[in-house]
């Protein structure tokens, strides 16, 4: 049985039923497919390595997109 | 314009010396359309986190301005941390597939937006030293200037006058050493309020104007992009063609002094 894991996304707490991959998780955010970059604990995880790296307990996951700004 | 002025950053020459920011505008179609107004080749975005689990088919900026067209200089505005921006500008290349060419902006404080020039030092220290090619918002010190030249930041954009007050060129005597001494293009970021702002701040030398709220809270922001650009290009060729001397004292008519018709007497 996995066990479901407690993070961090953007400042705010998730839980998910399991440690997903990336790739897993950026679908079940709707996020697949966009033009975005992730750090975990403060490292960048390259988007090559979505389909295999998986999120940990306890990780403070960041996700950005380009947005407007001078 | 002479086909071989370009601004060259970095090695990369660009035809456009007006570079443009994508904030404060209405929507995406007003950003687009400004900035293909301007002409400008090198647009800046900021980087910050995304909404999770709203709007599944928001759109996106990079849509609007593709990156195979324009040249994305993300920046870290909103960073008050020399790792706070590390960290954003390693996002951003990740984001822009290993694109290399960032804005550094470190802030003070919130009220002037002006520039924590020793973090902003580290920061581009740093960056550098990651492989990044930084062109750097900083005070019109000409020593930090060339201090930041010396870390290797590929351009330095002092600023004229607040980020967004729209001031206009408040020190060109400053901007003029800063100038005088560089080696690596220098190019007014901030302050710019209208046309005649940027011309001036070209007629003084700069290699380029960075410009975000002027164009985007004209009443026209299209409109005003294209007068930033002829503006742009104005200055840069009065700067080139060199202006004549100023003669305080001492008039001089455009017309023959001979030749008039008189009261025959």
């Amino acid at each position: 049985m996995t066990q479901p894991i407690q993070v961090t996304v953007n400042g705010k707490p998730r839980e998910f039923a399991a440690a997903l991959t990336f790739e897993q998780f950026l679908d079940e955010l709707s996020l697949a497919g966009k033009r975005l970059a992730i750090e975990v604990n403060g490292e960048i995880v390259p988007r090559s390595r979505f389909p295999e790296a998986r999120l940990s307990n306890g990780d403070r996951i960041e996700v950005v997109v380009a947005v407007g700004g001078g | 314009m002479a086909a071989t002025d370009k601004l060259v950053i970095a090695g990369k020459a660009y035809d456009s010396r007006l570079l443009v920011g994508t904030g404060k505008y209405k929507d995406f179609d007003e950003t687009k359309r400004a900035i293909e107004a301007s002409g400008a080749n090198i647009v800046t975005v900021a980087i910050r986190r995304t909404n999770i689990g709203q709007k599944a088919n928001e759109p996106n900026l990079l849509d609007a301005i593709p990156p195979s067209r324009f040249t994305i200089l993300p920046n870290t505005a909103g960073c008050y941390t020399a790792e706070d921006a590390v960290r954003t500008l390693r996002l951003a290349r990740e984001l822009l597939d290993g694109h290399s060419l960032v804005k550094l902006e470190v802030l003070a404080d919130p009220k002037t937006l002006f520039p924590n020039m020793p973090e902003t030092l580290v920061a581009a220290k740093q960056l550098v030293s990651e492989g990044f090619q930084v062109m750097v918002y900083c005070s019109d010190d000409p020593v930090l200037a060339q201090q930041l030249e010396e870390i290797g930041c590929v351009a330095v954009m002092p600023l004229a006058s607040l980020i967004g007050s729209g001031m206009g060129i408040l020190n060109p005597w400053n901007l003029q050493i800063i100038l005088d001494r560089a080696k690596v293009p220098v190019l007014v970021d901030a302050g710019i309020g209208t046309a005649s702002d940027a011309a001036i701040a070209m007629e003084l030398g700069c290699d380029g104007v960075l410009m975000n709220t002027a164009i985007a809270l004209a009443n026209d922001p299209v409109r005003m992009a294209r007068a930033m650009k002829l503006a742009v290009e104005a200055g840069r060729e009065a700067y080139l063609a060199g202006r004549m001397a100023k003669k305080p004292y001492e008039a001089s008519p455009s017309s023959p002094t001979s030749g008039l018709i008189q009261k025959t007497g």
